[in-house]
């Protein structure tokens, strides 16, 4: 059961997520995008999405120094347990609250302005439902777990960080993910879930943010025998003959 | 020296009456979709008035274009790259819809659906947006022919500009008409604010695009441009804006709001000109200097010198000739009666007017005065300075000087042609008053006047050696939801492209074989008169049958193996779908 849990069920992810995106680049490019909702309502979006949307780069910063980074490493820079557990206690909950404020705002808004609201496809809610769960299981371990130790003390950095690199690096331990706690196990299992959704929903406009926007010249010329953009082949302009 | 070529267009504004065909075929041809209800790409604005969207021109409310920083360089007057990440969650200046107007349609099912009763039934209007009830309030030409202009007019922010002396004259109004179309600018802001470069420049004719698959939604172009000519399609979540209708323009017809301008007043035409010599110019730090830079930017195709340039830049032989007889060459530099619009935003605008003379000449006629006499206009437009600093406003960033020129050289173009129209002698002192020679009068003359199709529409066609280029996958197509229409689970308009040749193929079988095109069965639609031919019957379009099961529903379903199968319009010759196969 464990190594279905940890093993299976990630990897399956992991490859859904993968080859998710890549077929929906070549397939749907022109439904690749963030679907914004701001011509319909701006009093609320203006509060909801930059909270919701920092909170969420604080996060994931977070995630990527706590997943990523080894004990060992931040040891060597001279920082010890008790000063690494303030500093991700604090920025946790500054960007984790930040990230559900918004996102309330957000679901608020979105079922309760008409336009927004009819402009909400089914994956739309699907997401959000996923979305909202991740967040507020991923907030219950921060405040639960690592502020009030509810449930005893547990140290991710010796459990789920280290099965997480294990993944990563295809030699996955399950037994770390089946000793975490169940806040942990649902977190990381939503979470996965999440991800194999993500390539089916408007969440790929996150590969999109447009970094190369700082360095591009700021007129950008094109030739209009340049195809190269489109790496799809023309379909052919003639019916199948059926029948 | 850099020698690139621009499409452009001038439109002589004395012609234009406000009809809005321009806005209609035009919407017809591009913008006829479920996401740009609201979008034109061309519109017709009664000035003063507060144009569309309202008061766009504010730019210190929108902050679009450009502006020079304090070393007297070149920036986005919203913020430069950073700043546009940092507001890229939430963009602190683009315009809702109520800006635009929420666009609506009626009930009419209730007209026709509604029970005997003593009163008549009415349509309410409902919104395209939520479905529910609406207040109309505003639209996109709700203040045509200064219609409500003594509660609205002092929002034109031009007007605001010219101060108080405006309050007096006002009563005595002067209006005319402002068709826009993009501007499709030699320095666009638009394209500059793009954080995902989509939006591009085409190199060969200065057509600018907006990738369509390239497009992320990201809105910053819509708040750049200040002319608020890029619009966002809240259906497919993508920018969209004026094409310059390049599918036409490639094989050498003009666009559908020129071809369609009952008053002919719109003029195609190539020009060249220093790409090299675009940022300085854009960066002339008195906006006064603006007209005068941008003008110096165009090149005389007629210089051998220019000429050998422009083959060196792989332009063409046949489009060197079509620049040297471009209107928009003449009208700008020859004549010099030509002027762009705002050139303060310094986006180097190319479309460009030649500013009306009529509301000069009404007042003169409505004295009772000769209002062709050189000397009666002369005199009244050097004493009408609210209509001109206004035109001023609009066209030179609020110099009067070259407005002045203009509308005396049409004044005189007036006066000149009519002794030569009455038979007497003509007079050159007339056209040397303006700096003219007789020659060069009859020429404007015959331009403006005449205006033949073929003098007006100079449009060399893109090359046949490039034509592999031409097909619709390079070009870019915003109707793919014409080819299923039904909402992807990605939201509608997702998928892949369908070259617009198969959609047309598609749409014509399907219109030729099913009986529901008034009324798609994969989708929740209002009955639609518009797209109505005649054929079937869409549910609530006709009370039921007395002696009928209910409503005639639609009956004759896409069951196109039921072949020759009529419906009930009894359009069984058109049903057949076998001779599409």
């Amino acid at each position: 059961m464990d190594v279905f849990l940890w093993v299976i069920v990630p990897y399956l992810c992991l490859a859904v997520f993968a080859v998710g995106h890549f077929w929906r680049y070549r397939y749907d490019k022109f439904g690749w995008t963030t679907r914004s909702s701001q011509l319909y309502e701006d009093r609320l979006l203006r509060w909801g999405s930059p909270l919701f949307h920092f909170g969420m780069l604080g996060v994931v910063g977070g995630h990527v120094i706590g997943l990523l980074v080894p004990r060992s490493w931040t040891a060597a820079v001279g920082i010890d347990d008790h000063l690494y557990h303030y500093i991700a206690v604090i920025g946790g909950l500054a960007a984790g609250v930040a990230c559900v404020v918004g996102m309330v705002i957000l679901i608020y808004r979105r079922r309760t302005v008409g336009p927004v609201f009819s402009a909400t496809t089914v994956m739309d809610k699907v997401m959000y439902a996923f979305l909202f769960v991740v967040i507020v299981l991923g907030m219950w371990n921060t405040i639960a777990g690592s502020i009030f130790a509810i449930g005893g003390e547990y140290h991710y950095r010796e459990g789920v960080s280290v099965w997480y690199r294990s993944f990563l690096a295809f030699q996955p331990d399950a037994s770390l993910m089946a000793e975490a706690p169940p806040g942990f196990r649902l977190h990381a299992m939503t979470a996965f879930l999440l991800f194999a959704l993500w390539p089916f929903t408007r969440l790929v406009h996150v590969f999109s943010a447009p970094v190369g926007y700082l360095t591009r010249p700021y007129i950008v010329y094109r030739s209009r025998d340049e195809t190269a953009y489109s790496n799809r082949a023309p379909r052919r302009g003639w019916d199948r003959i059926s029948q | 020296m850099k020698v690139m070529a621009q499409m452009a267009m001038v439109m002589n504004l004395d012609k234009c009456i406000g009809c809005h065909t321009c806005s209609v075929t035009c919407k017809q041809a591009w913008t006829n979709r479920t996401g740009t209800e609201y979008v034109w790409f061309n519109n017709v604005e009664t000035r003063p008035g507060q144009g569309y969207p309202r008061t766009y021109e504010d730019q210190e409310e929108w902050k679009g274009g450009w502006e020079l920083n304090k070393r007297g360089r070149l920036k986005l007057k919203a913020g430069g790259r950073f700043r546009k990440l940092a507001t890229i969650f939430s963009n602190p200046k683009m315009p809702s819809i109520q800006d635009y107007y929420e666009p609506w349609t009626y009930d009419y099912s209730t007209l026709t659906d509604a029970p005997a009763q003593e009163h008549t039934p009415v349509a309410r209007p409902k919104s395209l947006l939520s479905g529910k009830d609406m207040k109309v309030e505003w639209s996109s030409n709700w203040d045509d022919n200064l219609g409500g202009s003594k509660a609205t007019g002092e929002h034109d922010p031009m007007l605001a500009k010219i101060g108080d002396k405006v309050k007096l004259e006002f009563e005595q109004t002067f209006m005319f008409y402002l068709p826009r179309i993009c501007e499709h600018c030699l320095n666009p802001s638009c394209a500059a604010s793009c954080p995902s470069g989509a939006i591009y420049k085409r190199s060969e004719d200065g057509i600018v695009l907006v990738d369509q698959d390239r497009c992320r939604g990201w809105r910053m172009c819509v708040s750049g441009c200040p002319y608020k000519k890029v619009y966002f399609n809240h259906r497919t979540g993508k920018a969209e804006k004026c094409t310059f209708c390049f599918p036409r323009i490639e094989v050498g017809l003009p666009t559908v709001c020129s071809e369609t301008c009952v008053g002919r007043l719109r003029y195609i035409g190539l020009i060249l000109y220093d790409a090299d010599k675009v940022l300085a110019a854009a960066a002339t730090e008195d906006e006064h200097g603006l007209y005068d830079a941008q003008r110096e930017v165009f090149l005389d195709p007629n210089d051998p010198e220019i000429q050998r340039e422009a083959e060196r830049a792989g332009i063409p032989r046949d489009w060197v000739k079509a620049a040297q007889r471009s209107p928009i060459y003449a009208l700008i530099n020859r004549f010099e009666v030509a002027l762009p619009l705002h050139p303060e935003y310094r986006t180097m605008p190319m479309v460009w007017y030649i500013p009306p003379l009529s509301p000069v000449v009404d007042v003169v006629r409505d004295t009772g005065e000769d209002a062709e006499d050189k000397g009666n206009l002369f005199a009244a437009i050097d004493a009408l300075r609210i209509p001109i600093e206004y035109l001023a406003e609009l066209f030179t960033a609020g110099e009067v000087e070259p407005v002045d020129r203009v509308l005396k050289k049409l004044a005189a173009m007036r006066s000149y042609m009519r002794d030569i129209n009455m038979g007497r002698d003509p007079n050159g002192e007339i056209p040397a008053a303006v700096g003219m020679s007789e020659e060069e009068m009859y020429d404007m003359y015959r331009l403006l006047a005449i205006a033949k199709y073929d003098e007006r529409y100079v449009i060399p066609p893109a090359h046949a050696e490039q034509a592999h280029a031409l097909e619709e996958i390079a070009t870019e197509c915003a109707v793919s939801e014409y080819g299923g229409g039904q909402q992807g689970p990605f939201g509608e308009g997702s998928g892949a492209l369908t070259p617009i040749a198969v959609e047309n193929f598609q749409m014509l079988q399907e219109r030729q074989t099913s009986d529901t095109l008034a009324s798609p069965a994969d989708k929740a639609a209002r009955v639609n008169l518009l797209n109505w031919d005649g054929k079937g019957s869409p549910a609530g379009l006709f009370p039921p049958r007395p002696d009928g099961p209910g409503p005639v529903e639609d009956t004759g379903a896409p069951d196109t193996s039921d072949e020759g199968a009529t419906g009930p319009g009894g359009t069984g010759g058109l049903t057949g779908g076998a001779d599409h196969r």
